[in-house]
């Protein structure tokens, strides 16, 4: 038989189905395969917050969505033109976002009357059969039967561990739609089960059986390609958010010569960074499990008072529990970076699923005037770059730094033009080790041009102090309750902060004309979405512009100049109006707001929509 | 703890700073830093290389008056603080200065973590059974029906026994002493500062303005032979003024006996700080001393003192290892990754 080959630009596919049907092992590996191929990509992983949510329900459906493409790519994209359903919760949940003429490939296995019980379809109705897909592309395989059948020679297997291998023949199947090839799996699979022969070579066996199907049923006719994309020249790599942040803080201490300390707490979705930091000992990385998150950010600040750069890690519910902490080393004023992954809140909220509602805590979430630098990464690879810059500010201005991330940027991957060591800005960083000559005392709250005080650790000889978190004399450091000097140190403080304003870059438009209609300004993970949409517009011949903050506290000096361009301004955010608010208190403009918060990403379609009214 | 280097001659002098010493006259405290002090020249350590970390609590000004380095952090958290300081510079001298609310109540997580982890420190617990700073409510050490503040009709709370938590948590350094006995507390301090890993220390601090006399029984001359019992390594468990009692183990049971008509110091308990098991019997020997007769002394002294490995130098030998077995970390490698692919212009 013959197949023809289609050549497609862009493609949205969605792997869905039970928690414990491997679907994001098998979208990172379908991922990994289109990376190499140098195809453009963004993923979006979404899975439930339980390990092991009930078997076959709609709340235990996990999913990856991927999107690749030979144009460039912003975002995971709004809707889906391939749905694999390993089951009919799978389906449910998925349908709304799947494109009208979109191909469902469906395990026929996950959709017998226990499973289409559990995924809550009236008694007798089976949307395979019933007529209610008419117009999608339905391609149903009963992935359970193939797998076993594939696997029958291997007798040592329980039928437990032979349908554990369902997933391998899925991801075949969709390696020979899209004309692939199987090595980066094997080799992946050899990796993982090389010292366990009979798994490896099942899944491998599994893997080529959903190719073969693909290849030797006649229902298929026709191939896909996606061509490579046209990114800059370069040297890619595939990178995730957290993993991003973790080789951004190995890179700060390489280049400033300061060793990590990383005191943390587990919490999802911020776990993997410590996950990341812990396997690189061999970069002098010091990675500290606290018995809670206090004890996180309290180990942290105890390594950065003795000299190394302390880092602690959480997500919202953990970011609450540092407050104090926070406070401590705002007062102290020493170097530390916090990063907080954020997620669904109030309280544990939706620990699995992405939102931008801790700017606010950012900002005022303390006790006291208590203000923080804060700066946030727009997408997975941007992560590096950000907590470069978190380390560069903590050490330079002697703060801590608040890094916002959150779970849509620390699952999802895309292509990274990685960067070479040597390009990379030194961060220069001054201890004091003696008295001057015109010193007779060291005073730990001396301050340089740019407000900052000097960084003596322990074990210089002669410069043996103490510091607190009662108010301190200016220049002493000395406990000081005096009416006026306490007003100093709050201004002090504050002036501090906002002079980081001269040490960072101005902002810039990431596109559009510099005056026109309509500003939208953005922070965080709607970047690729504000992105596309506001490109889109452009297209048409619309007057919008995009400016994406990285620098959140202080604003770049020029943001209220780009600002007063624009007749109005649009802050999208998935939060209930966070960003927006600081905007207008800052600069009297009076921006609004587009807000969503339901635990995904905004889309382009709705910015589309709601900046065409504005327009 | 202990970290031996050279140290210039120094003497108690130069561990004062120009602060005022702010605590009321009178208090406990003012002892414990007057031995503190004294203690610190002859322990080896350059002063540049101590560090003194405090929480939150009467207790925990003791930084500002110690000319060495030092940090008044937040409350109960200064064994956390501590912890990530010590894992990051091993070779300093770290002491923790703490009270029973700080290390007990608030601070309570950290402290058996600290232990638990055997990180090579000092830590002081002053305790005066009293919440001092903030004026007199009841603590975690308070004994039971106190009248405070907060407990007007008296406490409801049964109090923590520390050197039982510690042992708890497996602290390898478990002592007592008291802010009314300068020699016997100075010995302890050298102590904990010589072993290696968590040094736990309670020390019996009077609060003479929320508190007064709360050990009154165990430091005053008319009483405390009675009722102290001074723990000495390879000595028989002997006490009172004439040197007539002594502790005898029946079975698991201690038990209170007159010497004399038969009974010797060689029937005594032996004392010995490596007994992990008797440790656990001699630390439950607390009992309320005003109540009934079959009382046990209150005892004082190092209870119990092992070796085992201390975090911060496992945690530095691991980093060693995969040094020397997989080489220095290279950046451009690590940024790499295992696999990439080259778009070209």
């Amino acid at each position: 038989m013959s197949t023809k080959e289609q050549v497609l630009q862009d493609v949205v596919i969605k792997f869905a189905g039970d928690s414990g049907d491997g679907m994001q092992l098998t979208g990172q590996q379908f991922t990994n395969n289109t990376a190499l191929l140098g195809i453009d990509l963004a993923t979006f992983p979404d899975f439930p917050a339980e390990i092991r949510a009930p078997i076959g329900t709609l709340p235990g459906v996990s999913g990856f969505q991927l999107r690749f493409s030979s144009d460039r790519v912003f975002t995971p994209g709004d809707m889906c033109d391939v749905l694999v359903a390993m089951n009919a919760a799978a389906l449910k949940v998925n349908l709304k976002n799947l494109k009208r003429s979109g191909k469902i490939i469906a395990n026929i296995d996950g959709f017998d009357t226990k499973n289409l019980r559990l995924a809550n379809y009236t008694d007798g109705v089976n949307p395979l059969e019933d007529g209610s897909l008419e117009g999608f592309e339905v391609i149903k395989i009963d992935v359970t039967k193939l797998t076993r059948e594939a696997l029958k020679d291997f007798t040592e297997l329980g039928v437990k561990e032979r349908d554990r291998a369902k997933n391998m023949f899925v991801l075949g199947f969709i390696y020979w739609m899209y004309n692939r090839t199987l090595d980066t799996t094997i080799n992946f699979l050899k990796e993982k089960f090389g010292k366990k022969e009979v798994i490896l070579q099942s899944n491998i066996k599994v893997l080529q059986a959903g190719y073969n199907y693909g290849d030797t049923t006649e229902t298929f006719t026709t191939r896909y390609k996606v061509e490579k994309a046209k990114l800059p020249a370069g040297v890619y790599r595939s990178i995730m958010g957290n993993q991003a942040l973790a080789y951004g803080l190995i890179a700060a201490s390489e280049k400033s010569g300061l060793p990590i300390f990383l005191g943390t707490y587990p919490i999802t979705p911020a776990s993997d960074i410590l996950h990341e930091l812990s396997k690189y000992k061999s970069f002098g990385i010091r990675t500290y499990q606290a018995e809670d998150e206090i004890a996180g950010i309290a180990s942290a600040i105890g390594a950065s008072y003795g000299g190394s750069l302390g880092v602690t890690t959480t997500s919202g519910p953990g970011m609450a529990l540092k407050s104090e902490a926070m406070g401590l080393a705002v007062m102290l004023e020493i170097p530390l970076v916090i990063i907080n992954i954020q997620r669904g809140g109030p309280s544990t909220g939706l620990p699995t699923k992405t939102e931008q509602s801790d700017l606010m805590q950012a900002y005022y979430g303390r006790n006291g005037e208590c203000p923080m630098p804060i700066i946030a990464s727009a997408t997975p690879s941007d992560c590096f770059e950000v907590a470069y810059e978190a380390v560069r500010i903590a050490v330079q201005h002697m703060t801590p730094v608040i890094l916002l991330s959150d779970g849509y940027i620390a699952n999802g991957a895309e292509p990274w033009k990685f960067p070479k060591a040597d390009d990379l800005q030194k961060i220069e960083v001054k201890f004091k080790t003696s008295l001057n000559d015109n010193e007779e005392k060291f005073m730990p709250y001396l301050r340089d041009e740019k407000l900052v005080r000097p960084w003596a650790v322990p074990g210089t000889p002669g410069l043996e102090h103490r510091i607190g978190g009662l108010e301190k004399q200016n220049n002493t450091g000395n406990v000081n309750y005096e009416p006026e000097n306490h007003q100093l140190m709050v201004n002090i403080r504050q002036e501090k902060v906002d002079k980081i304003a001269e040490y960072i870059p101005e902002q810039k438009l990431d596109s559009g004309p510099e005056k026109g209609k309509v500003l939208v300004i953005g922070w965080g993970s709607t970047y690729g979405s504000i992105k596309s949409a506001v490109a889109e517009l452009q297209e048409q011949g619309y007057s919008v512009s995009h400016a994406h903050l990285r620098y959140v506290r202080p604003f770049p000096k020029n943001l209220g100049s780009i600002i007063k361009n624009f007749e109005t301004v649009l802050v999208p955010e998935i939060n209930n109006g966070q960003l927006v608010k600081i905007l207008r208190d800052v600069y009297m403009v009076d921006a609004k707001a587009y807000n969503k918060i339901m635990g995904v990403p905004i889309t382009k379609t709705e910015l589309v929509d709601v900046l065409k009214k504005m327009l | 703890m202990s970290t031996q280097t050279n140290a210039a001659a120094l003497t108690a002098k130069d561990f004062a700073t120009d602060q005022e010493v702010r605590w009321c006259p009178g208090c406990g405290d003012y002892s414990i830093l007057a031995q503190v002090q004294k203690v610190m020249p002859g322990i080896g350590v350059p002063k540049e290389n101590i560090v003194i970390i405090s929480g939150i609590g009467c207790s925990s000004r003791f930084p500002y008056y110690m000319n060495t380095y030092g940090m008044h952090s937040i409350h109960g958290r200064a064994t956390a603080i501590a912890s990530g300081l010590k894992a990051a510079r091993p070779e300093l001298s770290v002491w923790i200065v703490s009270g029973d609310g700080d290390s007990m109540s608030i601070g309570g997580n950290h402290t058996i973590h600290l232990l638990r982890r055997n990180f090579d420190v000092n830590m002081l617990v002053f305790n005066n059974q009293i919440y001092g700073l903030t004026k007199g409510q009841y603590s975690p050490t308070s004994e039971e029906h106190k009248i405070t503040k907060s407990t007007p009709f008296g406490s409801i709370d049964h109090p923590f026994n520390p050197l039982a938590l510690a042992m708890g948590a497996d602290a390898s350094f478990i002592a007592r002493s008291m802010d009314r006995d300068p020699k016997h507390l100075q010995t302890v301090l050298t102590r904990a500062h010589q072993h290696k890993g968590s040094s736990f220390v309670e020390i019996y601090q009077n609060c003479n303005i929320f508190n007064d006399g709360a050990f009154e029984i165990f430091t005053e001359k008319g009483t405390k032979q009675d009722t102290g019992l001074y723990l000495e390594q390879g000595q028989p468990l002997v006490f009172g003024a004439n040197k007539n009692k002594g502790i005898k183990l029946d079975g698991l049971n201690p038990v209170v006996v007159e010497l004399g008509n038969g009974i010797s110091a060689d029937d005594l308990w032996i004392h010995d700080e490596k007994d992990f098991y008797k440790a656990q019997i001699l630390i439950r020997m607390f009992d309320n001393l005003n109540k009934n007769e079959g009382f046990y002394p209150r005892p004082f002294g190092v209870f119990y003192q092992t070796e085992r490995a201390c975090y911060e130098d496992v945690m530095a030998m691991q980093i060693e290892e995969i040094i020397a077995t997989k080489g220095k970390g290279n950046l451009d490698k690590l940024l790499r990754g295992k696999e990439v692919w080259e778009i070209v212009a």
